[in-house]
């Protein structure tokens, strides 16, 4: 029979002791500001480079666009690989703060889809003629939209926090497994239908002078999701000790009534 | 198994004699087909060239509004718990469910597409091959859309939900689907042999979703 009443045996992790909420409060608290001073400094560094680059022969001023749409695009498919690896362990370990991560990067994950949809649909009016093509790219991004949107509206339609967050990593990951199947098909489709050089030549390898300024932006984009999440997750960590400290106000008042109703009765 | 036969066979007679649940849907496919015609002009050709898409797109509607009252009635009259705390494991409850979802509503739906095809001035040859591929997608169809319908059982708007939550997941087989009646060599038998692939494993990974999400809202 193991001692029980014996905490010194019972040594977390440095992963548990990371995944804390208390600790992962004072840590990400301290490292905030720095990361966002490093994403504002990389954010100037990369625009600035994008803003000077000469335009491409083919493309000419349009190129830009891509600083903003490639980045936007990365992160659009790592905040779902993000979602789904939170899911995964709010669904194995039923860790708190690993559903805190899901709930907080759902939001942001879509907003960047939609920029990447948006600032596509700029750059391929002037390129391709029209605001949409049925590209096999566009569309398996836009149908990973709709998934974000899913995740986010299941979650709204459930009132009881836990329970919402294990619907919504079920659906999570029930996405990430049909994902690749999507994006398989939709290139298949893509090429029944229409040869890929008719919509889109890949143009020449990346000239270097665009190259730099691409990987600083990409970089900032990365940090700059890392801010926003952390921000969120916090706000998420604190409204839900708010509704803790709520809830055991509410108790704390029934109770005394409860006791007051003895006494008087 | 037994138990399993047992569900299988209640949910059969129970959709057999109700009978709302199958006319509905039947009656919504064929409206959805007759309905698009209005709205892109009665040109025969056009039509014929686009039947396969119309016809797979109206069935995919069908089963999805269909498919909502899964679980909903079992889980309002108590039988859901019931069969909970049964010996079946949920996992098995869900497939079973799925299962009677594609014999009660799809595979109608199947037998009546050469109607619906003859509307949209399909050609003949075409509608065996169509019917294959109904065949060989929808039990997938059925399976992944019972998950859906697990994830939003009991839920308000859930009904509405549901479409947002699984048409998505669907667009593999409405391309294959389609796909394989696109008439370029080797399309078909390439194209029946995903979307058969597709479902097979639609068919062994969905009743986990499911069931996870089933002993979710049972709690």
């Amino acid at each position: 029979m193991a001692d029980l009443t014996n905490t010194e045996t019972i040594r977390p992790g440095w992963f548990s002791t990371l995944a804390n909420p208390t600790t992962f409060m004072r840590l990400s608290g301290k490292v905030l500001p720095w990361l966002a001073v490093a994403t504002l400094v990389l954010f100037a560094v990369g625009l600035t480079g994008a803003f000077l680059a000469p335009p491409d022969y083919q493309q000419g001023e349009t190129v830009r666009i891509m600083f903003i749409h490639v980045p936007s695009a990365w992160l659009a498919m790592m905040s779902y690989t993000i979602i789904a690896i939170s899911s995964a362990g709010y669904l194995i370990w039923r860790h708190p703060l690993a559903d805190v991560s899901a709930k907080a990067a759902a939001p942001i994950g879509a907003t960047f889809t939609l920029v990447a949809l948006i600032t596509g649909s700029l750059w391929g009016k002037p390129m391709w003629g029209a605001y949409w093509v049925w590209d096999a790219r566009l569309t398996s991004v836009l149908i990973l939209f709709f998934l974000y949107l899913g995740l986010i509206a299941l979650r709204q339609a459930i009132d009881e926090p836990g329970r919402a967050g294990r619907a919504a990593a079920i659906l999570a990951l029930i996405g990430a497994v049909n994902i690749p199947i999507i994006k398989y098909s939709v290139n298949w489709w893509n090429t029944l239908h229409q040869p890929a050089s008719v919509i889109r030549a890949d143009g020449p390898t990346i000239h270097s002078s665009l190259l730099w300024p691409l990987l600083v932006m990409a970089i900032a984009f990365t940090l700059l999701f890392v801010v926003l999440h952390f921000k969120a997750m916090r706000a998420e960590i604190l409204r839900r000790r708010c509704d803790a400290l709520i809830a055991r106000h509410v108790r704390g008042d029934a109770a005394r009534a409860g006791t007051e109703e003895a006494a008087n009765a | 198994m037994n138990a399993f036969l047992a569900l299988l066979t209640r949910d059969l007679t129970l959709a057999l004699r109700q009978g709302s649940a199958i006319g509905t849907a039947l009656g919504f496919y064929l409206i959805a087909v007759s309905i698009i015609p209005l709205g892109l002009g009665p040109d025969l050709a056009l039509l014929s060239r686009i039947a396969p898409g119309i016809l797979w797109i109206s069935f995919l509607l069908s089963a999805v509004l269909s498919v909502d009252a899964l679980f909903q009635e079992d889980r309002d009259d108590g039988s859901l718990d019931a069969l909970a705390i049964g010996p079946l494991p949920s996992e098995l409850i869900a497939a079973s469910k799925s299962l009677a979802h594609w014999l009660t509503t799809c595979v109608p739906l199947i037998v009546v597409t050469p109607l619906a095809g003859l509307l949209l001035n399909m050609e003949l040859n075409a509608v065996p091959k169509l019917l294959a591929t109904l065949a060989v997608g929808t039990l997938g169809i059925s399976f992944v859309a019972g998950a859906g319908a697990a994830l939003t059982l009991g839920l308000r708007r859930g009904a509405l939900l549901l479409p947002l939550l699984i048409l998505p997941l669907f667009a593999p087989f409405l391309i294959f689907g389609v796909g394989a009646l696109s008439g370029a060599a080797g399309a078909f038998s390439q194209s029946i042999l995903l979307l058969g692939a597709l479902s097979l494993f639609s068919v062994a990974a969905m009743p986990f979703a499911a069931a996870l999400a089933l002993r979710l809202s049972l709690e």
